[in-house]
């Protein structure tokens, strides 16, 4: 298996230095070219997970292997792209994008791979301009070829798209598919959209809360481009809405009791 | 109307109720020479050079107390935000010696270096480094996590990431402290003159006082005022702006 998930655990330590469980007994396989998508309500451990499997945070318990060897630290074997696009304001585009190229190899050559990305995500009349000059859409398209262009073999995303408008979004939900397909990464994409999970990945994998667990996988086996096909997909969003219901019912329940209780 | 406009008409107005008032006898000349004289002070002081040359003797010792101040006070930012030891030790001391006026340092610089330029350059010195290690400090301390996280992920760490990414970031910071460095610099600049022997812009302050040639007086507070107002607007308050465009603040 490229990814492997072993009994993950996550715990933190809360105000009174209680520790309370974020994540609990993660078990999950990901082949290499997978694209995964991580759907689940909001505080059930989205993005400690991406964060665990990226380097940033230590796990409590478990492990996760890539190729067989376990995860302690970030490294370029894995680009990240965030919610907010997190591009460096001091420097322009191309630089940016060149960010994590500067060590390994010859500025021009480093130049040449920036641009190649840049042209991917069709952004290459804007070498120049400063982050700070660009649309939402555009920065988090420049953040998606500096993660790529580091060639990591797997892209964890975010909530990439979580900050843009409607049309932007699915905009880029095209290019992400064909640079995926042109790029075969493996791909852990974190989203709160059922839509969006069912449009691009292979498989989604639904998140409980209180404590973050695995729900359900389930495997999208609709040919690609997948607006073709709109009923195999209301049929797969009814099925991810079925286990989100219930969830997301057990959060507000929780929380009116808390509610009532105070 | 414009700011400047406003500007504009209220400095005329003043100027010209300040002219009115000396020529009807309302104050004495002594007590406050007009605009005219002031003018011709300021005039004859720039043409037989004494003016200039106290200009460019401040602006020395500016400079190299200032360029001093940043550099030291860069480096006290940095070990402090990231020392915890340095922090609890030298970062809090910081906080008192900045609510020092500088200048009540002379006395001892004054005893160690004597009456002369170095004296004066140590106030300098002083009056900037405090404000630019906490500004330092605080740039540093607050750079976005988010910066931190995404520099993580494409290989960044120890000396490569302070340097591409934490002191980049925290440029803000530092144009806001050299700001205020140049500010209390200037001050204390002003201050450690009017104690000490020229030239410079406040020894002749002093001496024109001594000598009671107060249209002299005004002339060079007015130059110390605008100089101030000019560097400060003209200069550090653009860069400022133009910095917290591009950082998206
Ligand atoms: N550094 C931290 N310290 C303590 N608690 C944390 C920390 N980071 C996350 N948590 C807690 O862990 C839980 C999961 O957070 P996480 O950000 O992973 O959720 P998420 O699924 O990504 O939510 P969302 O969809 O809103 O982004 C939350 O209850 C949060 O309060
Ligand atoms: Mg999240």
């Amino acid at each position: 298996m490229f990814i492997a998930i072993n009994q993950l655990n996550k715990q933190f330590l809360d105000k009174d230095k209680n520790p309370s469980t974020v994540l609990k007994d993660i078990d999950l396989q990901i082949e290499k070219g997978e694209f995964v998508s991580i759907l689940g309500p909001s505080g059930c451990g989205k993005s400690t997970l991406l964060s665990i499997v990226a380097g940033l945070t230590e796990a409590t318990g478990g492990e996760i292997l890539v190729n067989g060897t376990a995860i302690k630290k970030p490294g370029k074997d894995r680009g990240m792209v965030f919610q907010e696009a997190a591009l460096f304001p001091w420097i322009n585009v191309l630089e940016n994008v060149m960010f994590p190229l500067k060590k390994e190899m010859s500025k021009s050559e480093a130049t040449e791979q920036a641009k190649k990305y840049l042209r991917m995500v069709q952004l290459s009349n804007y070498l120049d301009h400063y982050p700070h000059e660009l649309s939402g859409g555009m920065q988090q398209r420049v953040a998606i070829a500096r993660a790529l262009a580091m060639d990591p073999e797997i892209l964890l995303m975010d909530e990439p798209f979580g900050a843009l408008d409607e049309q932007t979004r699915s905009r880029l939900h095209g290019q992400l598919e064909n640079i995926w397909m042109e790029t075969k990464k493996t791909v852990l994409f974190v989203t709160h959209s059922i839509s969006e999970s069912i449009k691009l990945s292979d498989r989604i994998i639904v998140m409980g809360t209180r404590p973050g667990t695995v729900l359900t996988d389930i495997k999208v086996d609709i040919p690609r481009p997948r607006d073709k096909h709109k009923e195999a997909m209301i049929k797969i969003e009814e099925h991810v809405m079925s286990y989100l219901k219930k969830e997301i019912d057990k959060v507000v329940s929780e929380e009116l009791n808390h509610e009532t209780s105070i | 109307m414009k700011p400047v406009y406003k500007r504009i008409i209220f400095l005329v107005a003043i100027l010209v109720l300040w002219e009115l008032g000396g020529r009807l006898g309302l104050w004495a000349e002594i007590i406050l020479p007009s605009p005219t004289n002031v003018f011709t002070a300021v005039y004859v002081g720039i043409t037989d050079m004494t003016l200039v040359y106290d200009l460019i003797a401040s602006f020395r010792r500016l400079i190299i107390g200032l360029t001093i101040a940043l550099v030291i006070g860069t480096s006290i930012g940095v070990l402090i935000a990231k020392s915890k030891t340095a922090d609890d030790t030298i970062g809090s001391t910081l906080l008192a010696f900045q609510s020092v006026p500088s200048i009540v340092w002379l006395p001892l610089a004054i005893m160690w270096f004597g009456l002369n330029d170095q004296a004066v350059i140590f106030v300098v010195i002083l009056g900037g480094t405090f404000v630019m290690a906490l500004n330092v400090r605080t740039g540093i301390k607050n750079v976005s996590p988010l910066y931190l996280k995404a520099a993580q992920t494409m290989g960044s760490k120890g000396i490569d990431l302070f340097i591409r990414v934490i002191f980049p970031a925290s440029v803000p910071y530092l144009v806001t402290g050299s700001r205020l460095a140049w500010a209390f610099a200037w001050r204390a600049l002003i201050a450690g003159e009017l104690l000490t022997t020229g030239p410079g812009l406040g020894y002749t302050l002093q001496y024109a006082s001594d000598f009671g040639d107060m249209s002299l007086v005004i002339g060079v507070m007015i130059i110390i005022g605008v100089i101030g107002a000019v560097v400060d607007q003209l200069i550090f308050q653009r860069i400022e702006k133009s910095v917290a465009r591009r950082w998206g603040l």
